[in-house]
């Protein structure tokens, strides 16, 4: 299902995407395999953030990755986005070993990092600007179609202080998207909003990945919102990370209901029941 | 002035309108208030002269400093004064700007050239720039070079030192996110060092608008034929304190209108600021 969309943007601008071999897809995306990361802290100390790490993606698939706070998952999704090098293992994109950041891959913080003198539009086109795919007229069109999708149409010539955090949020969210990445990483990216306008971006996000045909990888320690999100919960113990749990949501999708139904509350507290035992300190293996 | 925050029928407050009108309440206070001590100032002055409480040697009357402003302008003497002490000015500042942002930017962006310059650019922040006169006139002779020079030295320094903070205070979560959309070095300098020092560079510039008219001042102190400061520094020899007050009143509305300039500036380039 995922071939075909991400080639438009890359064809206008004269990259074709071609180099890469077509996905198969039965063969996985992303791959970690036995992936481990430290690095200096402070003092002489080395700190093993993850430690051994399995997990396969597929593509079009939304997975979460769940744990206690400081457990190495948001290392892991670093490492994903190519700012840490793993320090032994194998982390595999498109069966290609990630290095560095590239285009295929997008990166939604927690803070949504708008640049405050650049109006809405425009810091929706940066990441466009930044990656050198389109610019001028093009980017201002492309940046305004995906304004429409985070319903932002009529503040695009708003300046980011004037917004709610929810709506700066949406904003981060559409200038990751404008890239049409194949990878969205998102770093708790609904943690600093209210839990209304939470709920309403959650329900938002699974739209946009569907309809923009994206892998997701959503970092969290909000059980709810990894079970509402995600095909499937990979649960993390404490530092160093594993994944002790690789939980497999089968709500069906629209969720727009779904925290209402008895089957959601049944994932919640399977995925609770294992996150407190990994946060108990049960970590296999060390 | 009242501030009235009403509430219409539905409990919200209507502070739409109270509010602007609170607003416009507090700026022409502001206005007034500010009026009314340099008013004050004049009556004062105005009433010390005219009861004769000091000589007009050494206190002029309000009337006497117009009435030296009127003398001043009737001959031609005075442009030569103002082109002198422009030159030197427009010259020595722009000099200031120009060098300041360039090396200020480099600086705060290449580390290394900030290890490299720092040192001495504190040192020669902590000296007294104004002692560099005398030294200037040698090197650079008693023309328009020296002045310019000394205007130059006074004035580069809040501009560079604030122009490379601006650039070292940029903001690392947004270059995280430059870095995440693959944007090289020479991009996140021109889309986030450069907009992020804007306010940076302009306080600097305002700053060095003071500091420029200083060296004016001191430059044509130390020997001029002409220049606004030069006909304050022989007015006051020849005790014609009217002219020497005619003088001051026109280093001050350089300095109020240049900084003008620049707010006006600081207001355009701060639009995306709260």
């Amino acid at each position: 299902m995922a071939t075909a969309q991400v080639t438009t943007l890359h064809d206008k601008a004269g990259h074709a995407a071609s180099s890469s071999p077509a996905p198969d897809e039965t063969s996985d995306y992303l791959r970690a395999r036995n992936v481990s990361l430290a690095y200096a802290g402070r003092g002489n100390d080395i700190v093993h953030a993850i430690d051994r790490v399995d997990l396969s993606v597929k593509r079009g698939e939304f997975v979460c990755l769940l744990g206690p706070s400081g457990c190495g998952k948001t290392t892991f999704l670093n490492a994903v986005a190519g700012f840490l090098p793993i320090s032994s293992g194998e982390l595999t994109l498109r069966g290609k070993p990630i290095e560095k950041p590239g285009p295929d891959r997008a990166m939604v913080f927690q803070q949504p990092g708008l640049l405050p003198w650049r109006d809405v539009l425009h810091n929706v086109t940066y990441g466009l600007e930044m990656s050198g795919k389109i610019r001028g007229r093009q980017a201002a069109a492309h940046a305004g179609a995906l304004l429409k999708l985070v319903g932002l149409s009529d503040f695009a010539h708003s300046y980011p202080h004037q917004l709610s955090g929810g709506m700066q949020q949406r904003v981060n969210l559409a200038r990751a998207l404008a890239v049409e990445p194949e990878l969205l990483l998102l770093d708790e990216p609904f943690a600093s909003v209210d839990a209304q306008t939470r709920e309403a971006l959650q329900v938002e996000l699974l739209g946009i990945c569907k309809r923009a045909e994206v892998t997701a990888l959503f970092v969290t320690h909000d059980i709810g919102e990894a079970v509402f999100l995600a095909d499937r919960v990979c649960v993390f113990t404490r530092r160093p990370g594993r994944i002790v749990r690789d939980v497999r949501v089968r709500l069906p999708k629209p969720r727009d209901e779904a925290r209402l139904k008895p089957e959601f509350l049944a994932y919640v507290q399977e995925v609770a029941g294992v996150l407190g035992s990994a946060a108990a300190g049960k970590a296999n293996g060390t | 002035m009242a501030i009235v925050v009403t509430l219409d029928s539905s409990g919200t407050p209507t502070r739409q309108a109270s509010s602007t009108l609170a607003r416009l309440g507090q700026r022409s206070e502001r206005a007034v208030l500010g009026t009314a001590f340099i008013v004050l100032l004049f009556v004062v002055w105005q009433l010390v002269t005219a009861f004769g409480i000091e000589p007009p040697i050494l206190l002029p009357s309000p009337a006497g400093v117009a009435n030296a402003f009127a003398n001043l302008f009737s001959s031609s003497d005075i442009w030569f004064d103002f082109a002198a002490s422009g030159e030197e000015l427009f010259y020595g500042f722009a000099l200031a700007a120009v060098v300041g942002i360039i090396a200020g930017l480099a600086i705060g962006w290449y580390p290394r050239l900030g290890y490299f310059f720092d040192p001495f650019i504190n040192f020669l922040y902590a000296v007294p720039r104004v002692a560099l006169g005398p030294l200037l006139i040698v090197w650079l002779g008693i023309g328009l070079n020296s002045k310019v020079a000394l205007v130059f030295l006074i004035a580069v320094f809040p501009v560079l030192v604030n122009t490379s903070s601006g650039v070292r205070s940029l903001d690392q979560h947004l270059v995280r996110v430059a870095r995440c959309f693959g944007a090289g070095d020479l991009k996140i300098f021109r889309t986030i060092a450069l907009p992020g020092s804007v306010p940076f560079i302009l306080g600097g510039l305002r700053l060095a608008i003071g500091q420029s008219l200083i060296g004016v001042f001191v430059a044509e102190l130390l020997g001029a034929q002409h220049g606004i400061g030069a006909m304050i520094e022989n007015a006051g020899q020849q005790f014609q304190t009217d002219i020497v007050f005619a003088g001051l009143l026109i280093f001050a509305a350089a300095g109020m209108v240049l900084t003008a300039i620049v707010r006006w500036l600081e207001r355009r380039f701060d639009a995306w600021r709260i």
